[in-house]
């Protein structure tokens, strides 16, 4: 988090210093912004511009190239179910149906009171196991409605 | 005397629980234990499976649930005694013994961050044996051994070093291709999180070959997992001096960084990876140059799959002929082939080239999960093609499957059972180009979405003929007219999706349309056409 007194800008500055020595660092400055903001705000866009010495449409370009990279804060929790074929033949498209119903919302939105964003992911790795989803960077596996209702309860409690 | 018991870290059994279970073995345990975190033997429907080390020798017990600990701990699992969850020896389980492995051999067996472990289980003796030899005679034995890319795309691995090490330059790099985007494909995650040493020696010796001196790991932010234990594992290497300044005392430079990918199918593709790694949006560049010669920031660039390059030290430990002694035709060696989707025994595994589809699906495999038929199967990933149920008798090598239409790639072979829709799954391939093209060329930014459209209005009834002829022409062009085998490679599961299961295309209410693809066989499910397309992250 920010600390009192340092700015953003300041904050983005020491983030491209510590990787000053990388070649083509831009992606993992990028992923350092997001892990520490949550998110990348286009007004760290000029900053990074400026401090790596390419253009401001370059920086946005990448920013909005990737999907990983989002451009407001995401829910407390973040929920990704995966679509992917081998997650389908085990019912994948049910079971983002059902999380859509219980949350209310549609892939790719946060709920109202800010608790969970629900995204769709193409495959995680665990395709042996599906359906698969992650809930806050833990892989999940063979997600039945109700195992991940009690996930997603587990999470809302922690 | 301390038990010895073993709980996986690989995050497949992480995702079933497994840290859950080590927490409450520690806690329940009824005498003095050492837990020690492998990767996964791959018997993925045993997870999370718990080894203890017994005078009889690892006996296995699976899938262990966190709350069945205590019960199994009472009933004398650490003596190995007898439970209705109890395998045996895990090493002579059939599933395992059957396989031959080689690129695999330590991912399970080993806890992936200890030197001692993998030195003593056969680590280092390829690379001590390449830093003896000059270095062409490290490509020839590659190149002798017909091992060839396990991305996906075949092509001689040798031949590829041979280019980088024939090209002059002070600077060369090797990239490890890990971005392992392919539904049903989880090997090289797997490879990284049990044994990320024999990744590590494998691009090392690749540097070795070809005169590079640093070298990335490029994988996909979804294997959060794996990224964490490659860069500890290369900390682990540098110390020892594996990695770093003079590689063995031998004299040669390499060192290794680990980068992370962003949630983009399309950095897989070689050089869009490459524009990646560079920093860049990850778009596919136009070859030639090829990246051998004029790769990443433009100097000759080693890119091979994790699958490749860990399987390079087992070549050089056991000479090219003992690998190519393995396979059949121009398929030579093992390939770790992944059992994923609706089977009753998904996991991975490593076998010579040759082994039909149906005795992988079957006979190891299992059939479904759900016990019901198997209607098709899908191999080599979202580009790959769908065979029927009656078309598995198929050879798993490269040409084989290239002449029945069909694509080996990365290894992955994902089951469905009779009730999927095949209409929606070649919709699918065409939502999923639409959604990871990036967007360079217009047979595939455009093809995709159009092909999405065509298929709903045929299985909505509309015009049948004339947009099925419209499919067949969309096909057509993408497979010409695209730059990559993105573009031009998703038509291979729309067109087989409608050559073996026509009868899925039809309309879907019954009496609509005409008897022509009539013999509506196998169930569909309600719903398979609706909710219509995914919102999320569509800004690419
Ligand atoms: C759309 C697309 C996605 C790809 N994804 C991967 C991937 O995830 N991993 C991989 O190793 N190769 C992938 N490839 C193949 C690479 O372009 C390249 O052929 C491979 O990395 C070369 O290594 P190899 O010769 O060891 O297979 C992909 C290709 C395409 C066209
Ligand atoms: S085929 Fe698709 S992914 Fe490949 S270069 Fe063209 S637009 Fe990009
Ligand atoms: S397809 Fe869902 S995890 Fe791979």
């Amino acid at each position: 988090m920010v600390s009192p007194g340092t700015s953003v800008t300041d904050r983005v500055r020491a983030l491209v210093a510590a990787h000053r020595g990388d070649r083509g660092a831009l992606l993992p400055i990028l992923h350092r912004i997001q892990a520490e903001f949550g998110y990348v705000d286009s007004d760290v866009v000029p900053v990074l511009a400026a401090e790596l010495n390419i253009s401001r449409a370059d920086v946005h370009g990448v920013v909005t190239f990737y999907s990983d990279f989002r451009s407001e804060p995401a829910g407390r929790t973040v929920l990704k179910l995966c679509r992917a074929e081998a997650c389908q033949s085990v019912g994948a498209e049910q079971l983002v149906a059902h999380a859509e119903r219980v949350l209310g919302i549609k892939t790719g939105q946060t709920t109202p009171d800010g608790s969970v964003t629900l995204e769709q992911v193409f495959c995680l790795g665990n395709c042996a196991l599906g359906p698969a989803g992650q809930v806050n960077d833990r892989v999940r596996g063979r997600l039945s409605p109700a195992r991940l209702e009690s996930l997603l309860k587990g999470a809302a409690s922690r | 005397m301390t038990t010895t018991v073993y709980v996986p870290r690989d995050s497949a059994a992480l995702s079933l629980g497994a840290d859950e279970v080590a927490a409450n073995l520690a806690q329940e345990a009824d005498r003095p234990i050492r837990i020690v975190r492998n990767g996964s033997h791959g018997m993925l429907w045993l997870e999370p499976l718990v080894e203890v080390v017994t005078e009889r020798g690892r006996i296995g017990y699976g899938p262990v649930e966190p709350d069945a600990v205590a019960g199994l701990v009472a009933a004398g699992m650490l003596d190995g005694a007898g439970h209705e969850l109890c395998q045996g020896v895990v090493a002579e389980l059939p599933w395992l013994r059957d396989q031959t492995r080689l690129c695999f051999a330590r991912v399970g067996v080993t806890d992936p961050l200890s030197p001692e472990d993998y030195v003593a289980h056969g680590g280092l003796a390829g690379l001590r044996r390449a830093l003896r030899l000059p270095p062409a005679d490290v490509v020839a034995e590659v190149t002798e051994s017909g091992l060839r890319g396990r991305g996906g795309a075949g092509f001689p691995a040798g031949i590829k070093w041979k280019t980088v090490a024939g090209t002059p330059g002070p600077l060369k790099f090797v990239c490890c291709n890990a971005d392992e985007g392919d539904s049903g494909t989880f090997a090289d995650r797997m490879l990284m999180e049990g044994d990320p040493f024999t990744l590590i020696e494998g691009m090392t010796i690749a540097a070795y070959a070809v005169g590079a001196t640093e070298g990335y790991v490029y994988i996909r932010s979804e294997y959060p997992d794996a990224v964490r234990t490659m860069r500890e594992a290369i900390a682990v290497a540098r110390e020892q001096g594996w990695l770093g300044e003079n590689v063995l005392g031998a004299g040669h430079t390499f060192d290794l960084f680990v980068r992370v990918g962003a949630g983009a199918y399309i950095c897989g593709e070689e050089t869009a990876m490459l524009e990646s790694l560079e920093g860049k949006r990850g778009m596919v560049r136009a070859k030639p140059p090829i990246p051998a010669i004029t790769g990443l920031f433009g100097k000759p660039t080693v890119v091979n799959n994790v699958l490749t390059l860990a399987s390079v030290p087992a070549i050089l430990a056991g000479g090219a002929a003992a690998y190519q002694a393995l396979g059949v035709e121009r398929s030579r060696g093992t390939q770790v082939f992944q059992l994923a989707g609706n089977v009753a025994r998904g996991g991975i595994f490593e076998t010579a080239f040759g082994m039909t589809l149906h005795e992988l699906v079957h006979t190891y495999g299992g059939g479904t999960r759900t016990g019901r038929p198997v209607r098709a199967v899908q191999v080599g990933g979202p580009l790959g093609a769908y065979l029927p149920a009656t078309g598995l008798d198929l050879p798993m090598e490269y040409e084989a499957f290239a002449a029945a239409g069909a694509m080996l790639g990365h290894g992955g072979v994902v089951v469905f059972d009779d009730t999927v829709d095949m209409a929606s799954m070649a919709r699918f391939a065409m939502e999923f180009c639409a959604e990871e093209s990036c967007g360079k060329c217009t047979p595939c930014r455009v093809g995709a979405v159009r092909g999405v459209e065509v298929i709903d209005k045929i299985v909505a009834g509309q015009d049948p003929d004339g947009n099925l002829a419209l499919l067949g022409d969309l096909c057509e062009l993408m497979t010409e007219g695209s730059l990559c085998a993105m573009g031009g490679l998703t038509p291979m599961p729309v067109r087989s999706a409608l050559l073996h299961f026509a009868d899925d295309f039809g309309p879907k209410r019954a009496g609509d349309f005409g008897p022509k693809r009539a013999g509506d066989f196998g169930p569909k499910r309600a719903g398979d056409f609706g909710p219509a397309s995914p919102n999320g992250g569509g800004h690419r």
